[in-house]
């Protein structure tokens, strides 16, 4: 060891530490002595004036909610508006039989066992002193049959207030989501204080996600209060700030054709506006009237919507993973030409089949004599699939996968309405991942039609006609449009945000594609010519027929003999008019059938209904 | 290593169950006095929820069970891990600040996805460790370079903590390692001349605050001015204590506790709830407990056989009463608001698991002690 540790003088050391631990000591008992005479002086020489103003602490705080947000469509419609309501409320405190008012009430009022529950766990977590909210929404009768008899009910009353309504019902309850009643969850991710007043927070939906925008900010007023709680006089007020209104990109009138379109199916449309990424219609079927939520879904109707197999509860249009079947072909035919794995001259013979080389198994057309000789423009046009394993099969996994994601596949598109699923867009390292396999050239031919892992959302497939539209031009689809401050006419839109384009080699490959899917609806054998018959504007599409259910290779698909939830999924993607699209479209109908003879008829009728008015 | 030799023999008249377990009976019993106090005060400030109730009791176990570990480890072992406690640490302090979760618009924990953990805790024991390891072997007083040295090793944690941004903790962070070089020599003249330093840098300090922090700090001034929003606190806590008088309200009839008048009353600010319902009594016996333990601390870290042990020990005994001092102080209104618990009663769980290791070591101090053979 060195020198200096020879040189430590233990004696020295042991006697400085104890001098500065005296000291420490002293300056310790300096502060006690300190913090003592504050005592003291509290609680000895102040206390008379102390215990005054605690008497006199009947000085409350009490909180002003504030008002939410309104949120309207995109030409001033309102999808979620504030109603007047009433609530009956009991101040325990002042109750000597609870059990006896509420039976009395009851006679009154309709009490049904969900009030009942939630006031008793209410009551247990709220001070005496404070009203408990027994009933909400109490109808015009009952508040004048309680009205009557107020006299007899001390410490029970009528507040006042505003309930969130949806006018539509069941219209777009997917993209607004719905308000409920603040729980311990959302407890826990907002500031309480902001919220002590306010009952209902957004659950889902444009609801959820706007939230801080709709909320706005709370209010106080101090209010002097007698002894049992009563307000006798207001001393100061501070208002609270209305929450922001929100206007949707959503057009009411083509939801409401979209969801008419798809009628008694179940499934999802996406309408976007390729220009901007707004989101005209956003249709998930069947639906929920969100108006069930708002004070509290009594357990019956919830187990219902929850248990019905059709799920009216489950949002496709975000969360539906689907395998996007032949509609994914324009992206693969597209990447095919962009990274000059083939031409748009290039010839494929399609007998009907597909085989590996040296492999016996048939990898089938979906046509059972086949197409004979395509290209790339008949292939889509006609769906052909031998075409499409063929250019899959040249391009390799690696590089179908890297150019299907540049448009967004596999990915959460980013729309602002939350708990969107990212779909799957399979690869080498994905499938090694996942299942601890290699990668089999079997698999990259059923990528190539959009089949077997790859599973996709209605928003992505709308989104990614959308981005084929703009030429490879990539915009985040977005459904809310602008904002409005309370006391402020004027709209603030929100930025549309971009995302990174596709790369674009040569724009002759975009328009030999687009110009496929133009024939596919309006080509002499285009699988969805039956939909572009009379039509006045020209549409680019393509149809999809999904496979849910794997055929063994010498079976035939026979709707009639399987269960229908094992059906093909019906899928049609398309944008119009071809020339200038203002419109982008998915549509897919769950167990459907054909893409052409399901999805394509009904995407038509909303194309229709948009198309119809001039371009804003 | 000269020091604290393994040749040395346990001293068999020190063989008692103290020794045995390497608990120490005043420091056990006066912390269990105080935890028991608080499981009082707690009860009426939760309004009476049990659920509160055994959340703090299996908290204030886990934290007993963590002094009792760290009791068994010999004081040689905490000097040699110590360097390395405070490497780790510092580097999870850089990892929260990158990656760290936001918790209250603060950034403190690092979470691994089966825990969340708080690496600044850690240094509140890592940081007066290091320093004490950094001078054990040096002659003392220290010389200005080792004070350098030892000042930058304070200062970097204490800077990255602030940052998060957590006051209250780099506070204390700060002040365990400053008591460190106190307990040490640090001389009295250059203590004057950083006081005055500290003093000319207050204004540069002030830019750099947050925004709430300039708040607590105007609202500390004048509490007055404010009295919906950050005064309030102050107001409301003190009308509590005031008018608890001398002998308290009594237990669970504290209307400003109950009425909720008194905003965190469960946490950072039960010692009002205390100050209502047991007046100046009870708050004299929490007191008097509270400065039992810091005696204790104080001799138990004066016996210690080496520097290191002298060091460490009177850190954590001052260190703890900086907690006190800084809560006490903010709950009557002498201090500004720091977001500082009162240690063993206010409810909460990790700075208690923190605080009861420190106990753990300066019981390992006292009873790992062997004679040196002469």
């Amino acid at each position: 060891m060195s020198d200096r540790i020879t040189l430590k003088d233990y004696l020295f050391e042991s006697r400085l530490f104890m001098q500065r631990a005296i000291q420490a000591l002293i300056f310790a008992t300096l502060l006690i002595a300190i913090l003592m005479g504050r005592l003291v002086y509290l609680q000895v020489l102040a206390h008379e004036h102390y215990i005054t103003l605690a008497d006199d602490n009947r000085i409350k705080i009490l909180p002003l909610p504030p008002n939410r947000g309104l949120i309207f469509d995109r030409n001033g419609l309102i999808l979620a508006d504030n109603l007047p309501s009433y609530r009956l409320e009991i101040t325990p405190e002042q109750i000597h039989d609870m059990d006896g008012t509420v039976e009395q009430l009851g006679r009154l009022v309709n009490i049904r066992d969900v009030d009942l529950k939630r006031f008793r766990k209410l009551r247990h977590s709220t001070p005496g002193f404070k009203p408990v909210p027994l009933r909400f929404h109490l109808s015009d009768e009952e508040v004048a049959r309680f009205a009557i008899n107020r006299h007899k009910f001390p410490g029970v009353d009528i507040v006042a207030g505003l309930s969130r309504h949806y006018p539509h019902g069941p219209l777009a309850a997917h993209a607004l989501g719905y308000v409920g009643r603040v729980d311990e969850r959302d407890l826990q991710r907002i500031n309480a204080s902001d919220y002590s007043g306010t009952t209902h927070i957004g659950k889902v939906g444009v609801e959820k996600t706007y939230e801080d925008t709709l909320h706005g900010e709370v209010g106080f007023s101090q209010v002097e209060t007698n002894a049992e709680g009563r307000v006798l006089r207001t001393l100061v007020r501070t208002p609270p700030v209305p929450g922001k209104n929100l206007y949707l990109t959503l057009d009411a009138e083509l939801q409401h054709a979209a969801e008419q379109a798809l009628g008694e199916h179940t499934g999802a449309v996406i309408a976007i506006d390729p220009d901007n990424g707004d989101v005209l219609a956003f249709v998930s079927l069947p639906s929920y009237d969100p108006n069930l939520f708002v004070n509290g879904i009594d357990t019956e109707t919830y187990q219902a919507l929850r248990n019905d197999p059709e799920q009216p509860l489950f949002n496709r249009a975000l969360r539906g993973q689907y395998p996007p079947g032949s509609t994914i072909k324009p992206f693969v035919g597209l990447g095919g030409l962009e990274q000059g794995t083939t031409t748009t001259h290039a010839h494929t013979f399609c007998p009907g089949f597909y085989q590996l080389p040296g492999q016996p198994r048939k990898y089938r057309d979906w046509k059972r004599g086949g197409h004979g000789t395509v290209d790339m423009r008949d292939s889509i046009a006609q769906s052909c699939d031998v075409y499409f394993y063929d250019l899959a099969l040249s391009m390799g996994i690696d590089n179908l996968h890297s150019y299907l994601s540049q448009f967004g596949f596999g990915t959460r598109t980013g729309i602002d309405i939350s708990g969107e699923l990212p779909g799957l867009l399979p690869s080498r390292q994905w499938k090694r991942a996942a299942h601890g396999q290699v990668w089999f050239p079997g698999e990259t031919l059923i990528a190539g039609i959009g089949q077997g892992f790859m599973l996709t959302t209605p928003i992505q497939l709308a989104s990614g006609t959308a981005t084929l539209a703009r030429q490879g031009q990539r915009l985040k689809p977005h459904i809310v449009d602008a904002t409005q401050p309370y006391d402020d006419p004027e709209l603030s839109p929100l930025a549309v945000e971009k995302v990174l384009d596709v790369p674009v080699t040569d724009p002759e490959h975009w328009s030999a594609v687009i110009d496929a899917m133009r024939e596919v609806v309006h080509g002499a054998r285009g699988t969805a010519r039956k939909v572009g018959l009379d039509a006045i504007y020209e549409i680019a599409g393509k149809t999809g027929t999904a496979q849910v259910f794997g055929l063994k290779e010498e079976e035939e698909y026979e709707a009639e003999n399987l269960a229908r939830k094992l059906h093909d999924h019906s899928l049609f993607v398309a944008f119009a008019p071809v020339d200038k699209p203002r419109i982008a479209i998915a549509v897919i109908v769950e167990h459907g059938g054909s893409g052409s003879a399901v999805a394509a008829p009904i995407a038509r009728t909303i194309l229709d209904q948009y198309l119809s008015k001039p371009a804003s | 290593m000269s020091r604290l030799l393994d040749t040395g023999r346990e001293d068999a008249s020190r063989r008692d169950w103290q020794h045995i377990l390497h608990l120490d009976a005043v420091l056990l019993i006066s912390l269990l006095a105080i935890s028991a106090m608080g499981l009082f005060v707690l009860y009426s400030a939760a309004g009476q929820s049990q659920d509160l109730l055994v959340r703090q009791l299996v908290r204030l176990s886990i934290a007993f069970g963590a002094m009792a570990l760290v009791a068994q480890l010999r004081p040689q072992w905490l000097w040699r891990w110590s360097p390395w406690l405070y490497g780790v640490g510092l580097l999870l302090l850089v990892a929260v600040l990158i990656a760290g979760d936001v918790g209250k618009g603060a950034q403190r924990w690092l979470d691994f996805g089966f825990v969340r953990f708080q690496p600044s805790e850690m240094m509140k024991l890592a940081v007066p460790m290091m320093i004490a390891w950094y001078l054990s072997d040096k002659r003392l007083p220290a010389n200005g370079l080792q004070l350098l040295v030892a000042g930058s090793l304070i200062a970097l944690p204490v800077l990255l903590i602030a940052m998060q941004p957590d006051l209250g903790t780099s506070l204390l962070i700060g002040s365990a390692g400053f008591f460190v070089l106190f307990l040490a020599g640090l001389s009295w003249r250059l203590l004057g001349g950083l006081t005055v330093l500290a003093a000319a840098a207050a204004p540069l300090l002030w830019h750099f605050m947050h925004d709430y922090q300039r708040q607590r700090v105007l609202t500390f001034m004048n509490p007055e001015h404010d009295p919906l929003g950050a005064g309030y606190h102050i107001i409301q806590s003190k009308i509590a204590i005031g008018s608890g008088g001398v002998f308290g309200k009594g237990w669970l009839n504290g209307t400003q506790a109950h009425l909720e008048f008194l905003p965190e009353r469960t946490t950072d600010f039960i010692f009002a709830v205390l100050g209502e319902e047991f007046g100046l009594v009870g708050i004299a016996v929490l007191l008097v407990t509270y400065a039992l333990i810091i005696i204790r601390s104080l001799h138990i870290a004066t016996n210690a056989q080496d520097t290191y042990g002298r060091l460490l020990g009177g850190s954590l005994a001052m260190t703890f009463f900086i907690y006190i001092i800084v809560n006490t102080g903010m709950v009557t209104g002498l201090l500004p608001v720091v977001g500082l618990p009162l240690p063993m009663v206010s409810y909460g769980g990790t700075s208690m698991v923190t605080l009861m290791a420190g106990f753990g070591i300066l019981m390992s101090l006292q009873t790992h002690r062997k004679l040196l053979t002469s």
